[in-house]
């Protein structure tokens, strides 16, 4: 299989926007284990 | 191979091209200016709602509802790429500017679509989430897809999905919908109009040159003046019916009258300008004065519901 050669603006953008995924996924997961600490949280005083 | 398949797209020259996009780029596929409204406005929303919501829960609303709100954006701006990249004040724009492919704003604006209004339901309450749902909808499909295009009355009837948010802040503490979030609704609703003919007045020619059928270019200016005189009394008026509504005090019915006068008076600067003004001075001095409107009748809302909540508060310890 032929693989396309990246140019070093394209490894730049693609690095940039992997970047940027991560911080997104981890704000996700985050955002995720507070939420469940706060409505198990609700739940037990409840 | 699948992610090289999806971002690469025939060039000019006959060769696949990859994506050269940042994520500063996606970013701006968003509308960021028009998201901090949003925020702002469903903030609003939220704070005068009565109710508690914990403040955790309360960001991630706000959060979903600004994503969401620039989801849309992300999909107005793959469909109108073709009259956006004609237009001065939108050429820079990510998909005209050649930066990010429309396939791309498109697969974009659907996840962040799905991400935000699925997270929102589940995190805050359904109706919320439902309410968040439709104003994608409307502004992606009503607006941009049929009215923009079809009317000169798109941007009052359009003007509905920039006026939801908030509602939908209200629904999150709520979960419900009032006459109270109804007048909230109403403020951005009937605001919009002179906010946007003001704008379509000095932009008149770039809007026609793409067939975009704005009040000026298919009514005239002398209508165009009249209507935006109309929505500013409409909106002046419904600045003051949360004080006769009983949720916001006399000082903010006050501040809001005059806030209103101010608005109608620009607005009347307006209808003296004489057509076919160049520099439309007034009419640019009515756009920049309905931003700061929309932004100080929210602030002033809000201020006046902490100030009473704070009174009573005091009160009731005393």
């Amino acid at each position: 299989m032929e693989l396309m050669k990246l140019n070093d603006a394209q490894k730049k953008s693609r690095r940039g926007r992997n970047i940027a995924l991560a911080v997104v996924l981890f704000c996700l997961v985050a955002l995720f284990y507070v939420v469940t600490l706060i409505k198990v949280g609700n739940g037990m005083v409840n | 191979m699948a992610l090289v398949d999806n971002h690469e797209a025939i060039g000019a020259n006959g060769v696949p091209r990859l994506s050269e996009a940042s994520a500063r780029d996606f970013f701006e596929l968003l509308k960021p200016r028009v998201m901090s409204l949003v925020v702002f406005t469903a903030l609003a929303g939220m704070v005068l709602a009565p109710g508690h919501i914990h403040p955790v829960i309360g960001f991630i609303a706000i959060l979903c509802i600004a994503v969401g709100a620039g989801a849309s954006g992300a999909l107005n701006m793959w469909y109108d790429a073709d009259i956006d990249a004609v237009m001065s004040r939108t050429a820079k724009r990510p998909i005209p500017a050649g930066k990010i492919l429309p396939q791309e704003a498109l697969a974009f604006g659907l996840t962040l679509s799905a991400f935000s209004v699925c997270i929102l339901g589940v995190v805050v309450n359904w109706l919320s989430a439902g309410l968040l749902a439709f104003t994608i909808f409307f502004y992606a499909v009503i607006y941009t897809m049929w009215l923009k295009r079809s009317t000169p009355q798109n941007i009052v009837i359009g003007g509905a999905a920039g006026a939801f948010p908030p509602m939908i802040g209200w629904a999150c503490v709520t979960g419900g919908v009032s006459i109270e979030s109804i007048v909230l609704f109403l403020i951005t609703f009937l605001w919009t109009p002179a906010h946007f003919w003001a704008l379509a007045l000095f932009k008149m020619r770039e809007y026609g040159a793409v067939n975009v059928p704005m009040m000026p270019n298919v009514c005239g200016e002398a209508t165009t003046k009249k209507q935006i005189v109309i929505y500013a009394v409409l909106t002046a008026v419904i600045g003051v019916v949360p004080t006769v509504l009983g949720f916001a005090s006399l000082v903010y019915g006050a501040f809001a009258a005059a806030l209103g006068l101010g608005f109608i008076w620009y607005s009347l600067l307006v209808l003296r300008m004489p057509d076919g003004d160049e520099k439309m001075v007034p009419a640019k001095k009515l756009f920049a004065y309905s931003i700061v409107y929309l932004f100080v009748i929210f602030s002033a809302l809000m201020a006046d519901h902490l100030v009473t909540t704070l009174w009573l508060t005091a009160g009731g310890a005393l």
